[in-house]
């Protein structure tokens, strides 16, 4: 059971890909109701590959928001294999791949 | 045994041992800490590209709402038409203003969407690198109830 949701769609060459990412994005700064802060925990790298070739990094802040939006744009086709991969700060990863449409 | 035949032993054993750390790590790039953590949109640039002269430019286009009723979720998106490298997104006031950063390989389009957390109302800024120099284009998000929780 992955927890990162994909759509990635062929037009003309061009993959759009919109995902999301389950991931509370703790970012230190909030207290608990009794008054503890809440350690950070937030993906800070997001890497895509497709056909095993990057073709989009990226790191994150504690400002991203939670449960992380990313879209992007590469060149790609049909039936490609994409996988997009996150690894956040308290070592815990996630990865999925799916078909390009 | 010899300090040559020392250094080599060495040599073999860390690159063994590089191979095992390395290899659940693989393809993810690191974390660039003090960029992340800087306190100033300048020192964040400086941590990330190393250097901070930036131009702005029509070139970059940022796309974000004038008013963010809700500002733990603000939708933000850079795109240009220039031969760009990275993208990065600042907030000004934000407690660490580098919200985000991305690279983009040949065959990539410099186009980047994603959501973040604004604490106040505050300029947004779009960085694109491109051959080398910093463009960017700037607005101001007003934010009606902060999201950097607290």
């Amino acid at each position: 059971m992955t927890t990162i949701r994909i759509k990635a769609k062929e037009r003309a060459g061009i993959v759009d890909v919109k995902s999301l990412m389950k991931h509370p994005m703790e970012t230190g700064l909030r207290k608990d109701k009794d008054g503890n802060i809440i350690p950070p925990h937030f993906i800070q790298e997001i890497v895509a590959e497709n056909n095993g070739a990057v073709v989009f990094s990226g790191s994150f802040n504690t400002s991203i928001s939670k449960d992380p939006y990313l879209s992007f744009q590469y060149s790609g086709k049909k039936g490609d294999k994409l996988t997009l991969s996150w690894a956040d700060n308290q070592g815990q990863k996630e990865s999925t791949t799916v078909d390009v449409g | 045994m010899d300090r040559r035949g020392a250094l080599k032993v060495l040599g073999l054993a860390g690159s063994a041992l590089t191979a095992l750390v390395g290899l659940p790590k693989l393809a993810m790039a690191s974390w660039a800490k003090t960029a992340f953590e800087a306190r100033s949109g300048a020192d964040a640039l400086q941590g990330l590209y190393g250097g901070n002269a930036t131009t702005p430019s029509d070139a970059v286009k940022l796309k974000a709402p004038d008013i963010a009723e809700n500002g733990a979720v603000v939708p933000i998106e850079v795109e240009t038409d220039m031969d760009a490298e990275s993208i990065a997104i600042l907030i000004e006031k934000n407690p660490s203003p580098l919200a985000g950063s991305f690279d983009l390989p040949a065959g990539t389009k410099a186009l980047v969407k994603t959501r973040v957390r604004m604490g106040e109302t505050t300029n947004v800024t779009a960085v694109v690198k491109s051959g080398g120099k910093l463009y960017t284009a700037t607005k101001e998000v007003k934010v009606t109830i902060g999201g950097c929780g607290g």
